[in-house]
């Protein structure tokens, strides 16, 4: 039974005033009663949306229902709406009793009407008796609470949470996610929550939003985005991954690793490269060595492996960490090919291993972008050509016959990106902004400076932030011309 | 050797010359003040100096009317400044420190100068000199020391309160008279005391801009002691000590406030 949209966000748009899209063509709707969950590395655009439908910045372009009606330039204090702010934004000049009556007594309700729903709230939340205490004098869990009941006292019809539990230590941050969903159970507002733990997502919501670069990645309930991830960067971002560059030879099948496997998905085409997804724990692994026992006595060497005909590939384990409920275990191929494999039995470093991943749990991924980086470029009066806000030199016989100032086509490999630790020995400098670990390489995303993205291959380990020179020789830089 | 180094790097040893500035500067004239009040010219102990100052009826009326122009000042300062600051600390302004900065600039003449020239410019303009040029003289000299406290509350302030507060719904006004102007008291407070104080013993400023047609409660205390020669000594001290009694009174009143933290931060 589909319920009735509360909010409707129609390709909504923030520029901000340096030019930086925050909000890239968004668009989303949420349902009454639902919790929805907007999920996101920090920077990737989910507060500012939540701060769009609050009211607190208003929309570059597009526009956002509430009840169908058009709320894009309502001021915030119109908007049926409540927030629960990430630092809480309690009054400290109020007490707790005069914090949560705050929006009721502006609604000019009388004393008594006030006095029960106050009290009623903070019943909800846990705090009876807590009306005359100071709010500085709250621990940082009690004045979240508070800020929750000043929020739902107010009966919104959506309650916006910004990273709520963010600033609460984790055992504290459990115990509140489960009373945020019995609350939600017990009031029946409808919840956008918005959060950078992947964790919390999946655990409290109904439907999770991925958000990165300022657009909606994919929109799924929790086992959606976890088991059929759209993109690399959502497979990536929730839970573990192991994700390898491959090619779909045609439907239900796919190559990677120089070998080929059976998969569930279709639609892709025959002969193209995509990305491959597998879920360490969906991958089995069994000792070669029959001899060989695991950690574990309840292991029966000839039950590990599923029968049926299964692609298998080899490799010889790592390292192996013990995670608690199960083990962590890095396997590499003789190709040299990683996997991060999850199993409840230990193989110790050392022990070879056969591996097999069932059809369905291969998740194949559309490649957005593969092998080259294309950009725009100028020719230059000194035999350089322009792009990505850089002059750089290549092979005189590539611009031959092409005059200063002409546009062409620029082509660049993603393995032929060189990248060095000092930047000043770039021709451009930039930031590592993206990490992708592709089983034998590196995928990384350079943003320079001047805010061009380029696309990496390297067998090179860096971190996220790590500031790099950025090279190209000049064999490596292909010019094409534009077709007129 | 070992004590030595020991005597030069201990922080202790720095604070002699503090300690020694404060005694001979601050603790000593007070106490010299103390003496003198409570003594006549042969050294005696009597309170005749404080009973012929409530006695004098002109000498009264000078305390009331200083203070009336104080609290006018301290009026006309607040009325001004706390807009002036709240414009500063919310502007869309990209460089607040500019308007900052224009506020501050008079500060670095100093106010003798600046009484001086304001005396000329009320010459230039045929303006008369008197009440109103003192009370505009006032103003224009402190009205920095009553925008600077509020002006720093104001921007410490946090701005997801007031987003909390239209959130809750709440328009314009209401943001401004339930969580803006209470959260500024502090500020408020500092800016009071800041321009108060300063302007109960002011004595240049009111010769300059009213020609001594005007005294005020500082003039009279300059008096005692510049033109009464040392017999007059005495009866100065004790109008000193009245008004710094004054003085601590409303520095009390700002102190009484619970929340430190969220002081202006010139006081």
């Amino acid at each position: 039974m589909q319920k009735p949209t509360i909010i409707e966000v129609n390709h909504v748009s923030k520029q901000f005033a340096d030019g930086k899209f925050a909000l890239n063509d968004v668009s989303l709707s949420v349902q009454k009663g639902e919790f929805v969950t907007i999920l996101g590395p920090s920077g990737c655009g989910k507060t500012t949306l939540l701060r769009c439908i609050a009211g607190f910045q208003t929309v570059s372009s597009g526009d956002i229902l509430l009840n169908g009606e058009d709320v894009s330039q309502m001021p915030p204090h119109k908007r049926p709406v409540n927030t629960v702010f990430q630092k809480y934004a309690l009054f400290p000049h109020l007490n707790v009793f005069e914090n949560i009556a705050f929006g009721l007594k502006l609604k000019g309700f009388d004393r008594a009407t006030i006095n029960n729903k106050v009290k009623a709230a903070l019943k909800t939340v846990g705090l009876t008796d807590y009306e005359e205490r100071d709010v500085d004098s709250l621990s940082g869990g009690q004045q979240q609470r508070v800020a929750i009941a000043r929020a739902i006292v107010n009966q919104p019809e959506v309650l916006l949470l910004d990273e709520p539990l963010a600033a609460l230590d984790l055992k504290m941050r459990h115990d509140m996610q489960m009373e945020l969903k019995e609350m939600h159970k017990q009031l029946g507002i409808t919840f956008i929550y918005v959060t950078h733990d992947q964790e919390e997502a999946l655990t409290l919501s109904d439907r999770v939003v991925v958000m990165s670069e300022g657009k909606i990645q994919q929109i799924g309930t929790p086992t959606d985005v976890y088991n059929e991830p759209q993109n690399c960067f959502v497979a990536d971002f929730i839970g573990e991954s192991n994700i390898l560059s491959g090619r779909m030879i045609r439907d239900k099948r796919v190559e990677f690793m120089n070998l080929e496997f059976d998969c569930v998905d279709v639609g892709f085409g025959e002969d193209v490269p995509v990305d491959v997804v597998i879920r360490p724990e969906d991958i089995y692994i069994w000792a070669t060595d029959k001899t060989v026992q695991p950690s574990q006595t309840e292991y029966d060497p000839d039950d590990r492996v599923p029968k049926g005909k299964f692609t298998k590939w080899f490799g010889v384990v790592q390292s192996s960490i013990f995670k608690g409920v199960h083990y962590e275990m890095i396997v590499k191929t003789s190709d040299g090919f990683e996997f991060m494999v999850q199993d409840y039995h230990e193989f110790v470093s050392g022990t070879e291993v056969g591996m097999l991943v069932k059809p369905e749990d291969i998740q194949i991924v559309k490649k957005e972008h593969y092998i080259y980086n294309y950009f725009d470029g100028e020719v230059q009066k000194n035999g350089k050509v322009r792009f990505v806000d850089a002059d750089w030199d290549v092979l005189p016989e590539r611009i031959e016959g092409k005059n200063p100032g002409e546009k062409v086509r620029v082509r660049v490999a993603f393995r032929a990106i060189d990248l060095q630790d000092h930047e000043e020995e770039g021709t451009l400098s930039g930031e590592v902004h993206f990490i992708l670990f592709k089983g034998n390489h590196y995928h990384l995303t350079i943003r320079t400076d001047e805010g061009n993205d380029l696309y990496v291959n390297t067998n090179d380990v860096w971190d996220d932030g790590d500031r790099v020179g950025i090279v190209i020789h000049p064999e490596d830089i292909l010019i094409d011309s534009l077709a007129n | 050797m070992k004590q030595l180094t020991e005597i030069t790097l201990s922080r202790r040893t720095w604070a002699w010359p503090y300690v020694l500035f404060l005694v001979l500067f601050v603790v000593l004239p007070l106490l010299l003040i103390i003496y003198y009040a409570f003594t006549n010219g042969q050294g005696d102990f009597t309170l005749y100096n404080f009973i012929r100052f409530f006695h004098t009826t002109e000498a009264v009326n000078t305390l009331i009317y200083s203070l009336a122009i104080a609290l006018i000042t301290t009026i006309i300062c607040l009325l001004l400044g706390y807009p002036a600051a709240y414009i500063m600390a919310t502007a869309e302004f990209k460089t607040p420190a500019v308007m900052a900065l224009l506020f501050i600039l008079p500060m670095w003449i100093n106010f003798l100068l600046r009484t001086i020239a304001t005396v000329e410019l009320f010459n230039m303009f045929g303006l008369p000199l008197g009440e109103g040029a003192l009370l505009f003289g006032m103003c224009y000299d402190y009205l920095p020391f009553m925008i600077y406290p509020i002006y720093n509350t104001l921007q410490k302030m946090d701005r997801s309160l007031i987003e909390a507060a239209e959130d809750l719904g709440a328009n314009k006004r209401e943001v401004f008279t339930k969580i803006i102007l209470p959260l500024s008291v502090p500020g408020i407070y500092s800016g009071i005391v800041m321009v108060f104080m300063p302007t109960v013993s002011t004595f240049a400023i009111a010769e300059l801009l009213t020609h001594n047609k005007i005294t005020l409660f500082g003039s009279l205390i300059q008096r005692s002691f510049g033109e009464g020669g040392i017999a007059m000594w005495n009866y100065g001290a004790a109008l000193s000590l009245i008004m710094l009694i004054i003085i601590a009174l409303t520095s009390f009143f700002d102190q009484g406030d619970k929340d430190d933290a969220q002081k202006g931060g010139l006081v």
